[in-house]
């Protein structure tokens, strides 16, 4: 099963290495890994997506809290989410197919960025599973290139849960 | 500089202004730090400058792992921070093995490694190494200093990563320019905050009363403790709470002592080498009861059947440790001795005759024995004469191997911090160097390094530190000219094909002589006692290579892989019994 973790983590050299190198160390697998600070420059949010069972998981969890660096760990497992993709996508996009693919665009709610005589380079942004159908959308055409993000996510607030 | 003007135009009196390596040696001597182990070399020449005043025993091996080894068994038999320097590059790097020896056994240690100027790192300089970056999965914590006002919290906040919760090994390093510049000193050191950093002593109250209703409830309960009841301060607790509930105890191999192993509630040690008695008593448990400890595969064998019948109760100040290895039906995450005390208020008194009268059966059925009428020299027979001739009060260390698992069967525990030996990293050489460090820690007591000829030749040099300080360490080498414990697994699961298990030895007595020792060398078995006495009465170190049997087995023995109850070699020394 994939969960999403987030790490609140201080901010400072090596930190992405010790967290890294404990997953490498303890034959966890990293999915995804997003980092970047937050609205306080001495903290940084990590946001890792692991797949495994939940004792495995737990595992994670822990050993990412006894790291010394790491302020904050949450498994957002079985909670209400926001998570969000971020990929840019370049796609082969010659005269006779830019309308077709234009609609493909629309249709995902993404935005081209970028456009050149050839190709054109897309911003999507979304869920993974919304991620992952574009690009299986945009197969036929020809993918030049990806590059994503990694999962960032951020609970619910519980007060929109029950409005929903 | 900066500094130097703004001190220069104000017209308060002159701050104190000290060289960071003035204030490490400050930082440690208000820590309470008086022994230090380590060695000199290039970048660390400031701070050894400043250590030529400071009131500080500084022990100089002949090899950085060995001031590892030495600042860990420092650590393991007083239950302070063991404290070790080296320089940067390959000193640095010979402290790896002992950092990662203390943290699978969890001691508390701070390293000191210096590093080439700031301005160089990731140059390539001479003798540089990323030594953060290579220790970083074998410290509890590591960092590098790169300005100086950031010296003496970092040293503090070491001290207390290494030495709460629990505990291990912290890595600072500090660049040369870090530790020659100048900064000014604030009289008062501020409190440590770590915000990534918090304690878990307290359990749950909930829990705990789970696990005393469990415990009320319980026909056939096992204790299984660790070397967390040492780390917590924690045996007299133990032993109330065993003496409360009638519950006997059995503990791992870095456990030994924390409950005295005469009284007939001790089930000695439990495991792949453990006494029979203890493994059984296990499988045949109800409720297992693990304090301090991790579930190591030494210790459980066969994971699935491990305890089998038994639910678990796991107590733990480490939340990772809980639910790693097995899953547990009652954890509880706190401090071991905190912990017993509360367990011990909330269960009742229980007698369980018939369980005791089970351990005593098993114990008695099951003795842990060897050949006492072979005619050659028993290894077992040196360790029991050494316990008898030292009444069970000395402090052994010992390398890894056979000799280990001997020192650990048969020679009879009472206190904590009574054993000192390599347990989940198994570092063969540890013994000698391990000596020297608790004899500095302990310079009243009887210590003895029980060790194997292979065990020994990876840190012999070290008869060179125990010379010079002149420390009465004794070697009690169980020399058997193999690598004993290889050469049995070779023979029971490789058909006694001893590939590269043979190594030609050295003549240890005389080489003992060469470093100014007291070499003595035994091969006939009248011969032990007064060989033991006579190394006893040494005031100075001395070697006694023991010449024993070279085949001899370790036994009981779990394989790999067997359940725990699943033991060889039971029915070859009930014959001896």
């Amino acid at each position: 099963m994939k969960h999403i973790i987030s790490a609140l983590v201080q901010n400072e050299p090596g930190v992405l290495a010790r967290v890294a190198g404990m997953f490498a160390a303890r034959a966890f697998n990293i999915d995804s890994l997003a980092v970047g600070r937050t609205d306080n420059p001495k903290l940084s949010r990590m946001t890792i997506v692991v797949i495994g069972d939940d004792r495995m998981v737990e595992q994670v969890r822990k050993q990412l809290a006894k790291i010394i660096s790491v302020v904050k760990v949450q498994d957002y497992a079985g909670q209400n989410l926001v998570a969000r993709d971020l990929m840019l996508i370049t796609i082969a996009a010659p005269a006779e197919k830019r309308p077709e693919i234009f609609a493909l665009i629309e249709m995902f709610n993404a935005k081209v960025v970028d456009i050149g005589p050839k190709f054109v380079m897309v911003e999507v942004v979304g869920p993974e599973i919304k991620i992952e159908a574009f690009i299986e959308a945009c197969q036929p055409y020809g993918i030049k290139s990806v590059v994503r993000t990694g999962t960032i996510a951020m609970p619910r607030h519980p007060k929109l849960k029950s409005q929903q | 500089m900066s500094n130097d003007q703004t001190s220069a135009g104000s017209p308060a009196p002159k701050p104190l202004r000290k060289p960071g390596s003035q204030i490490i040696v400050d930082t440690l001597v208000e820590l309470g730090v008086d022994t230090m182990f380590g060695y000199l070399g290039g970048v660390v020449l400031p701070l050894f400058d400043k250590l030529y005043d400071a009131p500080i025993n500084f022990i100089i091996p002949r090899h950085e792992q060995g001031g590892c080894h030495m600042a860990d068994a420092y650590a393991r038999a007083t239950g302070k921070v063991g404290v070790v320097v080296a320089t940067s590059g390959p000193g640095a790097t010979n402290l790896v093995t002992g950092i990662a020896n203390a943290m699978m056994d969890s001691v508390p240690i701070v390293c000191l490694t210096g590093q080439v100027r700031t301005d160089l790192i990731g140059n390539d300089a001479f003798q540089e190494a990323d030594i953060t970056g290579i220790t970083r999965p074998i410290t509890k914590h590591n960092c590098i200093v790169k300005n100086v006002k950031d010296l003496a919290r970092t040293i503090r906040e070491a001290f207390h990563i290494a030495s709460t919760g629990r505990p291990g090994p912290v890595l600072i390093d500090i660049p040369v320019d870090v530790a020659v510049s100048m900064c000014e000193v604030t009289v008062a050191p501020e409190k440590v905050h770590l915000q990534g950093y918090r304690l878990k002593p307290h359990g749950h109250a909930k829990q705990i009363a789970i696990a005393a209703n469990a415990i009320n409830n319980a026909k056939r309960p096992v204790l299984y403790v660790g070397g967390g009841i040492i780390s917590s301060g924690a045996s007299a607790e133990l032993r109330q709470f065993a003496e409360k509930a009638n519950v006997p105890v059995t503990t791992t191999l870095l456990a030994m002592g924390v409950f005295d192993q005469t009284k007939p509630g001790s089930l000695n040690m439990l495991g792949m080498h453990g006494a029979a008695y203890a493994n059984f008593a296990v499988q045949e448990a109800d409720l297992l009861i693990a304090i301090g400890a991790r579930f190591e595969d030494r210790v459980t064998g066969k994971i699935t059947t491990f305890a089998k019948n038994a639910k678990i109760i796991h107590v733990d100040i480490d939340p990772s440790s809980i639910s790693k290895n097995i899953t547990v039906d009652i954890p509880i995450v706190g401090d071991a001795k905190r912990i017993l005390k509360e367990l011990t208020d909330a269960i009742e008194h229980r007698e369980r005759i018939e369980w005791c009268a089970r351990i005593a059966e098993l114990k008695q059925k099951y003795p842990l024995a060897y050949d006492r009428n072979a005619t050659t020299i028993k290894p077992q027979y040196v360790i029991e004469e050494l316990a008898h001739q030292t009444n069970g009060d000395a402090i052994i260390c010992t390398g890894v191997g056979q000799h280990q698992m001997w020192a650990a069967q048969f020679y009879s525990y009472k206190r904590p911090r009574q054993f000192i030996t390599s347990g989940g990293l198994g570092t063969m050489g540890f013994g000698l160097p391990a000596a020297i460090g608790a004899q500095i820690a302990c310079p009243d007591q009887t210590v003895i390094d029980i060790d194997g000829d292979s065990s020994l030749n990876m840190t012999m040099n070290e008869l060179a530190t125990a010379v010079q300080y002149k420390l009465p360490v004794k070697i009690c080498l169980i020399n058997n000219g193999f690598m004993g414990m290889v050469r049995q697994w070779q023979e029971l699961f490789y058909n006694k094909r001893y590939s590269c298990s043979f190594l030609e030895n050295p003549d240890f007595a005389t080489v003992a002589r060469a470093y100014g020792a007291v070499g003595i060398t035994v091969d006939k078995k009248e011969d032990v006692p007064a060989a033991i006495k006579k190394m006893l009465a040494e005031t100075g170190t001395c070697l006694v290579d023991f010449r024993v049997e070279p085949e001899e087995n370790v036994w009981p023995m779990v394989p790999a892989g067997k359940s725990i109850n699943e033991m060889d070699g039971i029915d070859i020394f009930q014959s001896m019994a």
